[in-house]
């Protein structure tokens, strides 16, 4: 049986209705009309999905809504947008860091944790906050050199 | 009256390629599709640039059967080749048309004339009207006639610079795909594909499915099984119940899983000289022999194949990312029993496809589920069915043979080799060749499995290697029956056969006791292609005859794509650990005339990627009854901490045709990581993927 839900999502609250198991991505997706959080697998192995919860990059495609109550949910959509873009947004475009961009926005999510705890990364800090993001174009030097962009601005 | 381009000829209504719009922008048209690879910005750059008018006022539509040319698929690196060049003239064109009316006018020569920023001006003083002012007098309802020389080279303000994607920001900031479609009262629609390919469904209990919240409808129709509801999870909840309860006859129809180099020659084939020159046989001082082997490999695209459907008083529109919306027209239409002009097919993005996946799939299963129901359907595959059911890059077997004289060079030279059909995309041949098709009751049939000529070839593709051999004879061995659907993956048959041809290189090189790249240039002429190998090498420092210290090595490799697209040559520097690691990679590509210089290398750059990804892990498996590589787990990708440091030299040549470059570092790239691995280790791995259970068994 569905049932009410407040979430709190890039700084605003939202009421929602669904039954309890599902999973966070359609929440997003298809009840607050975020798009930019994106389908890859249903399992949490691509990464396609990752948003912050309470700071922390997670795969919204398994994490039920129940679990996501009360907590603080951020999209990209709460980065940033086209035209004010979040600083890792700049770096990516500035890099132009994405072919198809269809894993982009996960593994900007992922990124954004590691720097809100990490600011300035190694590069294996950078690889090992993306080892549940995969892409397939085979943009990963731009993508990494994209987090070293946005971590250096940010210093 | 000039040659006009295929592309042109095929299409020659000029307002089926550019229109321009009362609010001071212009509309062009093209057949050619975005997929990740930058097409939907050269296209742009190429006719902002022949229109005279800033990249800004460029409005571009793909992909679309209500409006623009059919331009048949977006495949084969051929946008920039072929649509580019129907562009082009196209806005040469209508460029010239409009400045004849300019100076009928302003009562100037048209010689006097000249446009900026789509005004069109006597310079230095105020004679002048544009484009827009024009419009309702030039007509571009008319043909083509190929008397509009373009511009020269010389003059390029907007080609030839790096410009960034039109497309990324909305996709690096929100909704930009076709999953992210919204239409008024979409519903959510799921496939249930068999278990296996020969699976025949016996029992399915449709109310248990049809009772469960939001379902909105449940299609069986043979042996497809399609499910909608009102909201997505409700879609897959839906399809889990149908999975539960569906009965299906599923005998074991699959091969033994074999390796790939024993099951191809196994099955029957018919054979086919592909190219000869001179006579083999010649005296030879020594003589060597190696069999080479891939695996099928998945597209494995991160995001879902998906498609919109809407069918509604006798009309069906679709919208798909699929790399040809007039062909996958055809066939659904033929499957729905409908006129082609009944059924509207538009281009939306998707993910990375690599060629053909199963997008086109996708389209006919909206189809028929929005045929169904009677709603606006958004219909997504699942991760399983993609790497299970999309079709795989066919597996091949390459035997080469070659000679060499006293003095190391090559004499003779044969290229055996074993490939299934690379080109099942819809429209091949007399069947249909999309899933739901086959499923249906009655079915419809696949085409018979068929390759395409050479050149530029299929499985055959790049298997006349470019060097100067004096005798060469190249023979396929067809290999029709396909235990696995296969079809279109990037750069087909040219990843196997140059994979082989440049492992073969080295191995003849070291017999030869000669440094592989100086052994290259020894039997290449072509002044482009040795200035790729030349430029690779330099740039990657490569120093002749270096030793190895048995955990590093690098290793060479050169093709021309296609032999008549870009030039790419590749160094590859590896290290041998726990596993292979692929360290660095150091390319030079000449392109031709380049668009746009970043396009170009971000293509090359990911091309790399993809193929050291093939090639260090990838490979399909399957039991006797289905295929087993369904999910990320069962089918790894190279990942973030397994990137290689990489560095391109574009060789451009500005004012040269441009050259498809979107396919070339596949083959090279595999060959290069193997000749690394060789130098490393003393161990030539021939079969794909260079795993390190293969590099064992290679070295005992």
């Amino acid at each position: 049986m569905a049932e009410r839900f407040t979430l709190r999502v890039n700084g605003r609250a939202q009421e929602v209705a669904a039954e309890p198991n599902t999973p966070l991505l359609y929440i997003l997706r298809n009840d607050l009309g975020l798009k930019g959080t994106r389908f890859g697998c249903g399992a949490g192995h691509c990464g396609a999905c990752t948003v912050l919860v309470d700071g922390n990059a997670v795969q919204s495609c398994d994490t039920p809504l129940w679990s996501a109550s009360g907590r603080e949910i951020t999209t990209i959509e709460g980065l940033g947008s086209a035209e004010r873009p979040h600083p890792l947004q700049q770096a990516f475009l500035g890099e132009q860091a994405a072919q198809c961009g269809y894993c982009i926005n996960g593994i900007i999510m992922a990124a954004a944790a590691l720097l809100k705890t990490t600011p300035q990364p190694t590069d294996a800090e950078i690889a090992a906050a993306l080892d549940r993001n995969l892409c397939r174009c085979g943009t990963h030097v731009r993508i990494l050199r994209a987090i070293r962009r946005a971590a250096e601005a940010g210093s | 009256m000039s040659q006009l381009p295929a592309n042109l000829k095929a299409n020659p209504r000029l307002d089926r390629w550019v229109r321009f719009n009362p609010d001071r922008t212009v509309t062009v048209f093209s057949g050619k599709v975005e997929l990740g690879q930058g097409i939907e910005t050269a296209m742009a750059q190429i006719a902002a640039e022949e229109l005279d008018v800033p990249l800004e006022r460029v409005a571009l539509v793909a992909g679309d059967t209500a409006a623009g040319p059919n331009e048949g698929f977006t495949a084969g690196s051929q946008s920039i080749e072929q649509g580019g060049t129907a562009m082009r003239a196209a806005c040469a064109e209508v460029r010239k048309l409009f400045v004849e009316a300019a100076a009928r006018r302003l009562e100037v020569g048209a010689s006097e004339l000249a446009v900026r920023d789509g005004t069109i001006e006597v310079p230095g003083t105020d004679h002048r009207t544009s484009y827009w002012d024009l419009a309702s007098e030039v007509s571009l309802a008319r043909e083509a006639t190929g008397e509009a020389a373009p511009k020269p080279a010389a003059s390029y303000s907007i080609r030839g610079k790096s410009v960034p994607r039109r497309d990324l920001p909305a996709k690096l900031t929100g909704a930009a795909y076709i999953h992210d479609m919204v239409l008024p009262g979409l519903v959510h629609a799921r496939v249930l594909r068999p278990p296996t390919y020969s699976a025949r469904l016996v029992a399915f209990d449709t109310d248990a499915v049809r009772r469960l919240p939001g379902v909105v409808s449940v299609v069986v129709n043979g042996n497809f099984v399609g499910v909608c509801a009102e909201r997505e999870e409700q879609a897959v909840k839906a399809l889990e119940a149908a999975r539960t309860t569906a009965r299906w006859d599923d005998p074991p129809a699959m091969p033994e899983p074999v390796e790939i180099r024993e099951l191809l020659p196994r099955l029957p084939t018919e054979t086919k000289t592909v190219f000869t020159k001179g006579t083999a046989g010649a005296a030879a001082a020594k003589r060597l022999e190696a069999t080479y082997s891939r695996p099928y490999l998945a597209h494995a695209s991160i995001g879902l194949s998906c498609a919109a459907a809407v069918f509604e008083n006798g009309k069906l529109t679709v919208w798909t990312h699929a790399q040809g919306s007039f062909p996958l027209r055809g066939q659904i239409a033929r499957v729905l029993g409908m006129k082609d002009e009944d059924v509207t097919v538009i281009h939306r993005d998707g993910a990375g496809c690599y060629g053909h996946n199963g997008a086109d799939d996708a389209a006919l299963d909206a189809a028929l589920v929005a045929r169904a129901c009677g709603r606006p359907v958004l219909l997504q595959w699942t991760r399983e069915d993609e790497l299970a059911w999309a079709p795989f890059g066919s597996a091949m077997v390459v035997k080469l043979t070659a000679g060499l004289d006293a003095e190391g060079k090559v004499v003779d030279w044969r290229h055996e080799l074993w490939s299934h059909s690379h080109v099942r995309r819809p429209s091949a041949g007399e069947g249909v060749n999309l899933l739901a098709a086959w499923h249906v009751d009655p079915p419809f049939a696949a085409s018979t499995p068929r390759d395409a000529p050479y050149p530029p070839g299929t499985g055959d593709r790049n298997s006349v290697p470019l060097y100067d051999f004096p005798a060469q004879e190249v023979l396929y061995h067809f290999v029709a029956e396909m235990p696995l659907r296969v079809s279109a993956l990037r750069s087909l048959g040219a990843y196997a056969n140059v994979f082989a041809i440049e492992s073969f290189m080295d191995e003849l090189a070291a017999a030869a006791g000669a440094d592989p790249v100086a052994f290259r240039l020894k039997h290449l002429a072509d002044p482009r292609a040795r200035a790729v190998v030349e430029a690779a090498a330099k740039a990657a420092n490569w120093k002749p005859n270096a030793a190895s210290d048995g955990v590093r090595g690098r290793g060479i490799a050169f093709a021309r794509y296609k032999n008549s697209s870009a030039y790419f040559a590749v160094v590859a520097e590896v290290e041998v650990a726990e596993k292979i690691w692929l360290r660095r990679a150091v390319a030079a590509v000449d392109a031709g005339g380049v668009i746009n210089p970043d396009g170009l290398k971000n293509q090359v750059e990911g091309g790399i990627v993809q193929a050291a990804s093939w090639t260090l892990k990838e490979a399909v498996r399957w039991d006797r009854s289905r295929v087993l590589t369904r999910s990320w787990e069962d089918y790894p990708i190279l990942k973030f901490d397994e990137t290689p440091a990489i560095e391109v030299v574009v060789l451009d040549q500005a004012g040269l045709p441009g050259l498809g470059a979107g396919e070339c570092a596949a083959g090279p790239t595999a060959a290069a990581i193997a000749n690394a691995l060789h130098h490393a280790l003393g161990v030539r791995a021939r079969d794909l993927p260079l795993t390190p259970e293969r590099v064992a068994a290679a070295m005992s």
